[in-house]
């Protein structure tokens, strides 16, 4: 066991560290907040911290010999081991980042809603971002199943959190699916893979070149071993595995905001990337004509959850399915096998990211100031609370995929990728699925923005936005107010939603970095 | 002085035998107890120095000649990797259970017969200790008999002695008793065939003489001995003792009797199968490996869906415990490298998951006198220490990475890969972990996300003497499971020895 403190193993260390102090300080409700944010910030500076490593142009020469960072031999010949790689760089980077904002935003929400087992929450919280560090810079394929299940197991409580029986119920959907692609299929795979080629580390080209060549291994079975791993990774969402999404939406909002919005899925579609650039390797994949009907069901899960989502009346569950859908961008991306596609997939992780928090911020937020979950009743919310549904519009505007946002740069690169791949079908899929997305978000912000507000039609609860953050009187057991009578939620949460809709719109002015490290990553496929 | 290292194998034995029947005179109170954890402590000092030695020597074996008998006439104590591991098993178990023992049996125990208990727990332990050390194939009826009789009695004194302890005792009699005349006849069979007792002379003579294998009698005792080994070691469909057995046992004796002597029983299945009949004839002439596979599979796949449906959890672990032989029986039926490395790993690991799962429910049952679903509801609140572990070892059942039980199943599926044609069986073992998650997952959502029934009285923590022996086996469950070169290199040494046909 190795007890260096080098970055990568520090930015597991962090969140577990921040996790038992939150723990220890679970009685001064100040104290462990500031906690949380603490290790948030120090979380993101270590992450920063090891962005120059993968920068540096002679990054790919020495990536092989480069020895990874071995915490541990677990089994014989099977190690827990570390190594850092552009596209886990670009994804602990997000979800470092947003871990911040959304503390901020926890804030906010766990105390305006008057949440219970609100240590455990946090606790378990940076257990699942510390989860999504080792992920990130899993040296291996065995590593990144620990942390893979670490995550659903560190998210499992968060989900349940209401413990209500249906909370319950969805958190059994959620485990269950997630637990039983990656028990049955993802390990399958992954132990199939060990037993053909003894090699489970991440290189550029994939392991199975040799296997391949020497004719151990045989076109149809390396074409099996993909559909193992793709439909293993039930955290891609990839229809059908795709259920446990919309049942995590009964968890507190932070909760679907950063996790099933950003970490827990990007994991997910993080891992298809990586499992296709490093294990199979897409010049492999190509030169034994596998996997292409990864394109047609990324493309079909697309559209179907698109379409799924017009019908959505409850915001959150709509925004789930908008997520199922976007998480398939990055999968056809990746599908398509080309550098300019792959660098689409990692740039669109990214992207992405941005755009769903702000959406699932804005749908917290007017959770907790108004008490309204469903779209039917947002008419006219947009005069009460300008900043939230202004955030909202920004991130409706990145799922689109307009300018000036994000999510204008990955659909760029995605375009030109199906242009350049001649694949006319995704070019189709992503024009369809723009007008979709149009189709279920601008409805909202016109019924937000131009829609009359309703006269004492909902006798809805709500809480007293601001003065309700800490706690300090108890307005759900005899509230009855009108509709009229909320404002903004309160400030945490504006602060953050606000925070993340300018990052929305300032990745689209300053994506350099993210574009570095996908460049980065599309040099190492180069041969 | 007398050379402790040079005679080991037979103080192992000999130690607690002796030890055992001197518990009856200890009296009343704390005092069998302190006896019998001398006892058993004791024992655990020599299975690790012999461990050690086993380690250490150059043949990777250590034999002992009873009495200095040579081995054709006296009985042989042959110990090598395999068997080695094994004692370490029951002996650092036994141990633990012994400290665990003194609480849980207080209060489910009548006061007057606490050093009867004890005498027949420290010869029960002896029994299995014994089995595990002889390389003599009669004595190992012998101390199997010492073991069953001695477990008979433990069932027999569990909480609800006028009611289910009792005929769970009876049923594991009658059934024990018609496996024990099995194995009997099996082993009077291949004496009256290869004229020895010795394991190793009778595997020798088995394999020399032509035409020995083809005859009837071996055929038949092979036979008897499958079959009385399948109901020892509660191989499905022979496993109706087991349930109630588990269910009405006092908490430490289910504890115990889960982690080691199933364990035991696979030992003896490994020495007949293996070094006795050689695996050649057992997998290669015998369709065994088919018949074992079909049953192990069959196994995992009924009891899961058994356990699912328990509202009692003693039970529940029971079924349970009766799919995760499965899985060890699967792995060494598929006389493959890993497969028997999977096994040999889960003899172990799946030793101290159970264990210590049946300690945190014995924890419950002696704070709140119950051990149905019900009844852990909220207790992930009142007892958090004994609910995380019992939801630990669920993990580890599991197969979680990072907990022992992830380790057994990577070389178990490795192994069925290996065989070819063996995907299906890889698929079992997967699903089996999948029925496991379903039956865990019960006991952590009501005891952290439901509350308590309305009326209960609120409980506190299990004592420290609980826990400690609790999260040492909990414990060892995520060391193995982070770290498993030891158990990785000694299940693969074993598996070696094992092919290769000598112990």
């Amino acid at each position: 066991m190795t007890f260096d403190l080098s970055p990568p193993l520090l930015a597991i260390y962090i969140p577990l560290i921040g996790a038992l102090l939150i723990a220890l300080a679970g009685r001064w409700a100040n104290l462990r907040e500031g906690i949380t944010l603490g290790t948030a910030a120090a979380l993101f500076y270590t992450v920063i911290g090891i962005v120059p490593r993968v920068l540096a142009p002679d990054f790919w020469a020495g990536y092989a010999k480069a020895p990874p960072l071995r915490l541990i031999e677990v089994v014989p010949n099977v190690f827990l081991e570390l190594k850092v790689e552009p596209l886990g760089m670009i994804f602990a980077l997000i979800a470092s980042a947003l871990w911040i904002l959304n503390s901020l935003y926890s804030i906010g929400y766990m105390r305006g809603n008057q949440e219970r087992h609100q240590t455990r929450f946090y606790v378990c919280f940076a257990l699942a971002i510390s989860s999504v560090m080792g992920l990130a810079f899993a040296g291996n394929l065995f590593t990144l199943f620990v942390f893979y299940e670490m995550l659903t197991l560190t998210t499992y409580p968060l989900v349940a959190h209401k413990g209500t029986a249906e909370a319950l119920r969805s958190a059994r959907t959620y485990l269950g699916i997630l637990v039983v692609t990656s028990v049955c299929f993802l390990l399958a795979g992954i132990i199939a893979t060990y037993a053909y080629t003894h090699d489970l580390s991440f290189k550029p080209g994939g392991v199975f070149t040799k296997a391949l060549a020497s004719g151990e291994l045989s076109a149809p079975v390396l074409g099996t071993l993909f559909l193992l791993y793709m439909y293993g990774i039930g955290k891609a969402a990839l229809m059908p595995m795709h259920r446990w999404l919309p049942a995590a939406m009964v968890a507190p909002t932070p909760v679907s905001a950063l996790l099933h919005a950003v970490a827990v899925v990007k994991a997910g579609v993080f891992t298809v990337v990586k499992v296709i650039v490093y294990t199979f390797g897409p010049l492999t994949l190509i030169k034994y004509h596998q996997g292409s009907w990864l394109i047609y069901v990324a493309g079909a899960t697309i559209l179907i959850a698109s379409f799924i989502a017009l019908f959505q009346d409850n915001l959150k569950r709509r925004l789930a399915y908008s997520t199922v859908s976007q998480l398939s961008y990055v999968i056809i991306a990746a599908a398509l096998l080309s550098p300019i596609s792959i660098m689409a997939a990692a740039l669109h992780i990214a992207a992405h990211a941005f755009g769903k928090i702000t959406l699932f911020f804005a749908a917290g937020s007017i959770y907790t100031a108004a008490h309204k979950t469903e779209v039917s009743q947002l008419d006219g919310i947009g005069r009460r609370m300008p900043f939230t549904m202004g955030a909202f519009t920004i991130g409706a505007l990145s799922m689109i995929g307009l300018p000036p946002t994000a999510g204008f740069i990955s659909k760029w690169y995605l375009l030109t990728a199906a242009w350049e791949t001649e694949y006319a079908f995704v070019v189709g899929v992503i024009i369809l699925s723009t007008l979709l997305n149009a189709g279920y978000f601008l409805p909202i912000i016109y019924r937000a923005f131009f829609r009359p507000s309703p006269r004492a039609a909902n006798p809805g609860r709500h809480a007293s936005s601001t003065d309700g953050l800490f706690g300090d009187e108890d307005d759900h057991s005899h509230a009855h107010g009108h509709h009229g009578e909320h404002g903004e939620a309160p400030w945490p949460m504006v602060l953050a939603l606000c925070c993340t809709a300018a990052a929305t719109i300032a990745f689209f002015f300053y994506s350099d970095l993210a574009i570095d490290l996908a460049t980065q990553l599309r040099k190492g496929l180069l041969p | 002085m007398v050379d402790v290292q040079a005679h080991l194998p037979v103080l192992i034995v000999t130690v607690p035998l002796i030890g055992g029947i001197l518990t009856i005179a200890t009296g009343r109170g704390w005092k069998p107890w302190a006896w019998a954890t001398f006892l058993t402590g004791t024992v655990f000092y020599f299975t690790i120095r012999l461990m050690m030695q086993v380690l250490a020597s150059k043949t990777g074996m250590v034999s002992y000649e009873l009495g200095n008998w040579p081995r054709q006439w006296g009985i042989e104590y042959r110990v090598d990797a395999l068997n080695a591991f094994i004692l370490l098993i029951v002996g650092g178990v036994g141990f633990i259970t012994t400290i665990y023992a003194k609480l849980s049996v207080e209060k489910e125990i009548p006061a007057d017969r606490v050093n009867f208990f004890y005498a027949v727990w420290v010869l029960a332990i002896t029994g299995l200790l014994g089995i595990t050390v002889t390389g003599d194939a009669f004595n190992v009826y012998v101390l199997l008999e010492i073991s069953s009789l001695t477990v008979y009695a433990l069932i027999a004194m569990g909480k609800d002695m006028h009611r289910g302890a009792l005929t769970a005792s009876l049923r594991y009699l009658i059934l024990g008793s018609v496996g024990a005349s099995f194995i009997l006849l099996g082993i009077g069979y291949l004496m009256m065939i290869t004229g020895t007792l010795n394991m190793q002379d009778m595997h020798d003579r088995l394999m020399s003489v032509p035409g020995i294998l083809e005859s009837r009698t071996v055929l038949v005792a092979f036979a008897f001995l499958l079959a009385g080994l399948g109901m020892k070691m509660a191989m499905f469909p022979l496993h109706m003792w087991l349930p109630r057995a588990y269910t009405y046992a006092p908490s430490a004796v289910s504890a115990l009797l889960a982690a080691t002597a199933t364990k035991v029983g696979v030992y003896m299945a490994f020495r007949f199968l293996f070094t006795i009949f050689g695996v050649g004839f057992s997998f290669g002439m015998m369709p065994s490996g088919l018949v074992l596979l079909l049953c192990a599979s069959a196994g995992i796949l009924v009891t899961g869906v058994t356990a699912i449906r328990q509202t009692n959890l003693k039970r529940m672990l029971a079924y349970s415990s009766v799919g995760q032989l499965g899985y060890i029986v699967l792995g060494f039926a598929l006389a493959n490298l890993h497969g028997i490395a999977g096994s040999v790993a889960h003899i172990f690991n799946h030793a101290v998951m159970k264990g210590g799962m049946f300690m945190a429910l014995g924890a419950v049952v002696y704070r709140t006198g119950r051990c149905d679903i019900r009844s852990v509801r909220g207790l992930g609140k009142q007892m958090p220490l004994t609910l995380a572990a019992f939801t630990v070892g669920g993990l580890g059942l599991i197969g979680f990475p990072l907990t022992a039980g992830f380790i057994s199943k990577w070389y178990l599926v490795q192994g069925c890969l290996e065989r070819p044609g063996g995907w299906p069986l890889a698929a079992v073992v997967l699903i089996g972990s999948l029925l496991a998650v379903v039956y865990t997952w019960r006991v952590v959502e009501a005891a952290y996300f439901q509350e308590p029934d309305p009326g209960t009285p609120p409980v506190e923590e299990a004592p420290l003497m609980m826990l400690i022996p609790m999260w040492t086996l909990i414990g060892a469950s995520i060391y193995f499971g982070i770290n498993a070169t030891f158990t990785g290199h000694i299940a693969l040494t074993a598996a070696r020895s094992l092919l290769g046909g000598a112990p």
